[in-house]
């Protein structure tokens, strides 16, 4: 200390991986590419090489690709997309968990004073990733496929208004998801934290192809969820039911519409902002640089323009599910409909005004940042408004424990503190002390799994049966729900408590080890919700096996909207029939009417082709966001004009559907009123 | 026209029957004005894209880094020019519009050729720009405000080409099909993306060039 | 049933963790630490009165109506009530208009950029006593704080006086960060190429852990620094103790440089003195000198540009902010705008002549504050 300048003696800096100039035909890639170095990484890979051998070696063997190809790869039928939504959805969570797991390990061990398993640079991508991974590729798809599966049924469709887009846009997602799962193992993710903000995503400061791979997945995987949202959107006002107006729509559907014109209104702000992003890094321009001009706040206000309405992207579409949930299981008509709507609609357009509470500790004055602090307090009325809505759903009904219903209580219960806190945290001077705190991982981990994933869980357990025509387990799933219900408290609330304590978030190192015993709580929690993800696969597996015994009737709940009047599964075209709808809760009404399925006058029903375009575009598309990533510029240019070409010549092809004949319809519907009548037996 | 009297006692008719051809008549009905609501809610989403970059215009507009301001840079007679060029354009597809409806495919496309070729004259105006200011020194990397102006004017420049290029697709389609209700569709999504252009060149060229001049 | 019997134990678990801990936030030694975490309480006590009968009914409903109790009433029809729904939407409306008005006075009065208007709870601001000024920069991985009115600099540790307001000036010289200390006020971003404020005060003698609470890259976790809070003389002790240690070292130009290499975990070090304007160059990002200061940029952009020969040519601005004579710049500048100057000068919040550099930096502070 008695000289000064003699600054690194402590700890070096690690070296980050910089790739060499880009070669012309390999651009950046190098055998130094591959984290071999990492044991975790290098353990990874070789679990993950295993698991895929076996694979593609077992699809392979039972002769399953053309089956996977032509059925479902190629499809347009949006019930089979909802549910190629949902698988990749479920795996993507699976490695966001990991992720989760190993950050929960190293900071139990860090704060205890070990060293933890993880190095700072790999701690830093880790947080990184989970959030990317969680919030776009596994509560995307999962709300995505919830709206493609269900929302057509409900409305009395046959498929969306562009099926062929839609396949389009389900791939486009993949290709982000691939881009990310490739990161894994060659080369690096980026290690910003999970919105990027420049500097620090700028080319100085990180020079590696993490950032890329950051930039490609989102901007490619954007595209795809603005075109899925134009598509429900347009599904929603041109092909509803004759009779079902807008105050007849199911609930599920409003929050769908909602959620998609709050998807066109926001992904575009996304696309346009990493687009800048993008040519900052790859150009050299100025947008966010501090140098020249550039100026690095407006990529944080931008960014929240999309980020803060997309939390309701998430949000609005689970609210749906728990509103078509409380009623059916209630075994009563939904409380306050009309203010539901309303509700929803107020909801949707407040969430553009709040974003800047994402920053208010960035120097805005008083007056600014009190209004942005009241905008965020008055959602909650209309969110807190729904919730009453449900209590009185609940009032003078007669509940049935099911599983969905299990979770509704649970993200009854588990929200409000989300919310409380959440309110809290919009008061700027107590921001002033929570932002960036383990108090704010903790809240909005308690919105997002206390209503995101419950109501996933909820709405799969709820529309299972519909999709597949058989319960899922009962015991499964009931370990699957106190593993993630009791889990989540343990895992998060000493979060909360941490944070009153003052302890930043995306720390990867502690000076002293008195947070340990919380952050053990926490680890623990963490592993009681590891439980509750294997036993969601066990139930799964297990389900699908005892298939037999489980089989249920075409509405095993008593469900009260139009999807439970097809059979189980629905066939390809949905119904045989249009229907004429007068009143909400259609099913319901037909059902207290004396409804009988018409046992004839079959009609030729017009379909869309399957094509195989979607795949081969957006694979196309994958291959040139990785020729980006890595600098390898042919195979850019050839990736691009490919995907075009690939894309005008779809348009020259006209041939695009076809009438089932009405002798077809007939003989499906009579085998299927056969086969539902054994399982009634 | 129920087939069964099952529904006889409800005073409801749950479903629509209808026979096959009313029906084939009804839904291409339907997928036509679907198509055209998603083609425009395409262009609002397109819009808001325009609109960031508008405002982040507006943000980094005057910071030239001391460099070059729009004054020291825009001949603003050869912009007027091609905005002459795209604003004709936009009429003479009007006219390609109106043949349309009267099934009048070879007028029809006599003038998509015209607007492509006005369309090329924008673009071909705007690459002289471009490679003028290029050479300038006065890249996308000189300034924020050069980045800005390079993204905003080169994203719509894009769209015009990506509008080009449909337009020569749509001009072979028609004559491989004639004008079929889905080719006549695209036609005034075209039609719709074409006049949207326009409408974004006015903001650019009153935003960023006359205000960039005069201010 | 199962569900309750676990929630007594994560709260029976968090109560004996609880007992040992510091929650800081809400114990904090600094008035303006304490008034935040007094909000923090009030705030969510009135909360509480939505979120208490909400929980206790979801419960209730739950278990009266379960479907095995046939005694309770079942009214399948029952879905709408006036006067219900004016209770659902009025009473979290009147919360929040509670919690609003509570929220627009407390931003205000806790405004960071504001002078204190108390010292703590029972002692009243003293007029005649100026503010500590601090100026500190966040670099990678450390934090830099300069002391103008006693010309010295230290790294990772820094002292203010007990009951004396502190003024800080903060930017960064790399990515983004925010300066938190946890006992002393919230938390403010530090940015490059800006300068934000924050004024605070610290009521209690002691030591303070000090960090960086926005996530900045590799070192992030180790970019810590100890706050000493320490009575008038300690503090001048505190002061010649840098002076004497730091004595060899002068913070200009080259330490500087050297000190802006990333460096992890950096020790705590001590400079004697600093040099002259160091800490506007910092804040206009031109401390290597290679290139023009910021405040110049932004003045020839403000006069019009440094047309096609600034592209490059820059460096013949520099300086025309600290320059004795600015108009002397126009006419080289902008010979067009000459006659226009005093105008153009007054558009421009400046005053005609002398020292320019001073007024820049608030409107740098605006740029950065908005």
């Amino acid at each position: 200390m008695a000289t000064a300048i003699t600054p690194t003696d402590a700890g070096a800096v690690k070296d980050f991986y910089v790739p060499s100039d880009a070669h012309w035909f390999w651009g950046k890639l190098n055998w130094d590419i591959f984290p071999f170095y990492d044991p975790i990484i290098f353990g990874t890979f070789i679990g993950t090489m295993i698991l895929g051998t076996v694979v593609v070696g077992a699809l392979t063997y039972y002769r399953l690709w053309g089956y996977l190809w032509n059925e479902w790869f190629t499809s347009v039928d949006h019930k089979k997309i909802g549910i190629m939504y949902m698988v990749l959805a479920v795996i993507m969570l699976v490695r966001g968990f990991a992720d989760a797991l190993l950050m929960r390990l190293h900071q139990a061990l860090a704060s205890a004073g070990y060293v933890g398993i993880l190095p700072a640079y790999h701690y830093d991508q880790v947080f990184t990733v989970h959030g990317v991974i969680m919030i776009f590729f596994v509560a995307m798809p999962f709300i995505t496929g919830f709206m493609n599966y269900v929302m057509p049924l409900q409305i009395g469709a046959r498929d969306v208004a562009f099926p062929f887009l839609n396949n389009l846009s389900f791939w486009l997602t993949v290709s982000g998801a691939v881009l990310i799962m490739i990161s894994l193992f060659v080369g690096e993710f980026a290690a910003t934290g999970w919105l990027a903000y420049p500097p620090l995503s700028g080319l100085t400061f990180s020079p590696g192809v993490g950032m890329d791979y950051y930039l490609w997945s989102l901007n490619i995987a954007g595209i795809g969820t603005t075109l899925s949202g134009i598509n429900l959107i347009v599904t929603l006002v041109k092909m509803r039911a004759p009779g079902m107006t807008w105050m007849k729509m199911p609930i599920f559907c409003w929050t769908t519409l909602c959620t998609n014109v709050l998807i066109v209104a926001t992904f575009p702000v996304l696309s346009a902002t990493l687009a800048l992003l993008t040519a900052d890094r790859y150009l050299g321009t100025n947008f966010f640089t501090s140098e020249l001009g550039g100026n690095p706040m407006m990529y944080v206000n931008l960014i929240w323009i999309w980020g803060h309405p997309e939390v309701y992207i998430l949000t609005l579409p689970i609210f749906g599910i728990f509103s078509e949930i409380v009623p059916t299981f209630c075994k009563k008509r939904l409380f306050g409909y009309t203010s539901m709507v309303y509700a929803t609609c107020v909801i949707m357009i407040l969430s553009y005004i709040v974003w800047l509470h994402h920053f208010f500790t960035m120097g805005a004055g008083a007056d600014v940042n009190s209004f942005f602090g009241i905008t965020t307090m008055i959602i909650s009325i209309p969110t807190g408004a729904k919730l009453f809505n449900w209590l009185f759903t609940m009032y003078k009904g007669r509940i049935r424990y099911e599983l969905p219903m299990m979770w509704v209580i649970a993200f009854m219960l588990t929200f409000v503190i989300g919310g409380m806190t959440g309110v809290l945290l919009a008061v700027p001077p107590a921001d002033y002390v929570l932002h960036n705190s383990l108090f704010l991982v903790a809240h909005f981990h308690n919105v997002i799994i206390g209503a995101v994933v419950f109501g996933v869980f909820a709405g799969i357990n709820y529309w299972w049966p519909k999709a597949f025509g058989f319960y899922l387990d009962r015991f499964w799933g009931k370990v699957s729900f106190w593993g993630w219900v009791v889990g989540f408290y343990f895992a998060f609330m000493p979060l909360y408590v941490l944070g009153l304590m003052g302890v930043t978030r995306r720390l990867s190192q502690f000076e002293d080890v008195i947070y340990a015993g919380y952050f053990f709580t926490a680890l623990m929690g963490a592993g009681l919700i590891a439980i509750g993800v294997v036993a969601f696969v066990i139930q799964m597996a297990v389900s699908i096996k005892n298939r037999e015994q489980l089989a249920c009737g075409d509405d095993p709940w008593g469900g009260r909207t139009l999807e439970w009047s097809t059979t189980s599964p629905p066939p390809y075209y949905n119904f045989a029939f249009n229907f004429r709808v007068y009143e909400l809760d259609a099913w319901d009404h037909m059902k207290r009417n004396g409804y009988e399925k018409p046992q004839g006058g079959y009609t030729p029903i017009h379909m869309p082709h399957y094509t195989s375009s979607g795949v081969i575009i957006a694979g196309l598309m994958t291959v040139m966001g990785f020729a980006l990533i890595w600098h390898i510029w042919w195979l850019a240019v050839l990736g691009f004009f490919a995907s075009l070409l690939w894309a005008i010549g779809h348009t020259f092809n006209y041939n695009r559907d076809y009438y089932i004949p009405a002798d077809e319809v007939r003989d499906i519907e009579e085998g299927r009123t056969r086969i539902t009548a054994q399982a009634a037996e | 026209m129920a087939p069964t009297d099952t529904t006889a006692e409800a005073p409801y008719e749950f479903h629509v029957f209808e026979d096959a051809h009313a029906h084939d008549h009804a839904e291409e009905h339907a997928h036509e004005t679907g198509t055209m609501l998603g083609f425009w809610l395409y262009l609002m989403s397109d819009c808001l894209l325009f609109g960031i970059l508008f405002a982040v215009h507006a943000v980094l507009g005057q910071n030239y880094a001391a460099g070059p301001a729009p004054a020291d840079l825009f001949e603003i007679d050869k912009i007027a020019m091609a905005t002459a060029f795209l604003l004709l354009s936009s009429i003479t597809y009007g006219f390609a519009a109106i043949n349309m409806q009267q099934n009048n495919a070879r007028v029809m496309s006599f003038w998509l050729v015209v607007t492509l070729g006005l369309g090329a004259g924008f673009l071909f105006i705007s690459y002289l720009e471009f490679s003028h200011l290029w050479h300038l020194g006065a890249t996308p990397m000189a300034s924020a405000f050069l980045s800005s102006f390079w993204f905003l004017v080169g994203t719509h420049g894009l769209h015009v080409m990506g509008g080009a290029i449909w337009l020569v697709i749509l001009l072979v389609q028609v004559r491989m099909h004639g004008l079929t209700p889905e080719n006549k569709r695209r036609v005034m999504c075209l039609s719709l993306f074409w006049h949207f252009l326009d409408l974004i060149w006015i903001g650019v060229f009153s935003f960023v060039y006359l205000a960039g001049v005069l201010l | 049933m199962f569900r309750r019997l676990f929630k007594t134990v994560t709260i029976l678990a968090l109560a004996g963790l609880l007992s040992g801990c510091n929650l800081v936030l809400l114990n904090p030694n600094g008035d303006v630490a304490a008034q935040k975490g007094d909000l923090i309480i009030y705030a969510t006590v009135l909360m509480l009165i939505v979120i208490i009968p909400v929980m206790a009914l979801t419960v209730f409903f739950a278990m009266k109506y379960r479907e095995d109790n046939k005694q309770a009433t079942y009214d399948p029809d029952w879905d709408h009530s006036i006067s219900l729904e004016i209770v659902i939407w009025a009473v979290p409306l009147a919360i929040i208009i509670c919690l609003a008005g509570l929220t627009w006075v407390a931003t205000h009065r806790l405004d960071p950029y504001q002078d204190l208007i108390r010292i703590s709870e029972d002692k009243p601001i003293d007029e005649s006593v100026e503010p500590l000024e601090v100026h500190v920069v966040s670099l990678d991985w450390k934090w830099l704080f300069i002391y103008p009115e006693q010309n010295i600099a230290t790294v990772n540790e820094f002292a203010a006086i007990v009951d004396r307001p502190i003024e800080f000036k903060l930017t960064s010289d790399t990515v983004m960060n925010a300066f938190y200390v946890p006992d002393l006020a919230g938390m403010i971003y530090a940015m490059a190429g800006m300068e934000t404020e924050l004024n605070a005060v610290i009521n209690v003698p002691g030591s303070y852990e000090g960090f960086s609470a926005n996530y900045s890259g590799n070192g992030f976790s180790q970019m810590n620094f100890e706050f000493l809070g320490k009575s008038e003389e300690d503090f001048d002790a505190w002061v010649e103790k840098v002076r004497d240690q730091g004595r060899a070292a002068e913070l200009d130009q080259p330490a500087y440089n050297q000190l802006q290499q990333p460096s992890i975990d950096h020790k705590v070090t001590y400079y004697g003195a600093v040099a002259d304007g160091l800490w506007r160059r910092i804040v206009n990002l031109c401390a290597g000198q290679q290139d023009l200061c910021l405040d110049d940029m932004m003045m020839v952009d403000a006069l019009g540009g440094g047309g096609i020969e600034g592209l490059f040519n820059r460096e013949m601005f520099r300086g025309i902010c600290a320059a004795e004579d600015p108009s002397a710049f126009i006419a080289i500048l902008r010979p067009d705008l000459k006659p226009l100057e005093d105008e153009l000068f007054a558009a421009m919040d400046l005053p005609p002549v002398t020292d320019l550099s001073d007024q820049l930096a608030p409107q740098n502070n605006q740029n950065g504050g908005n």
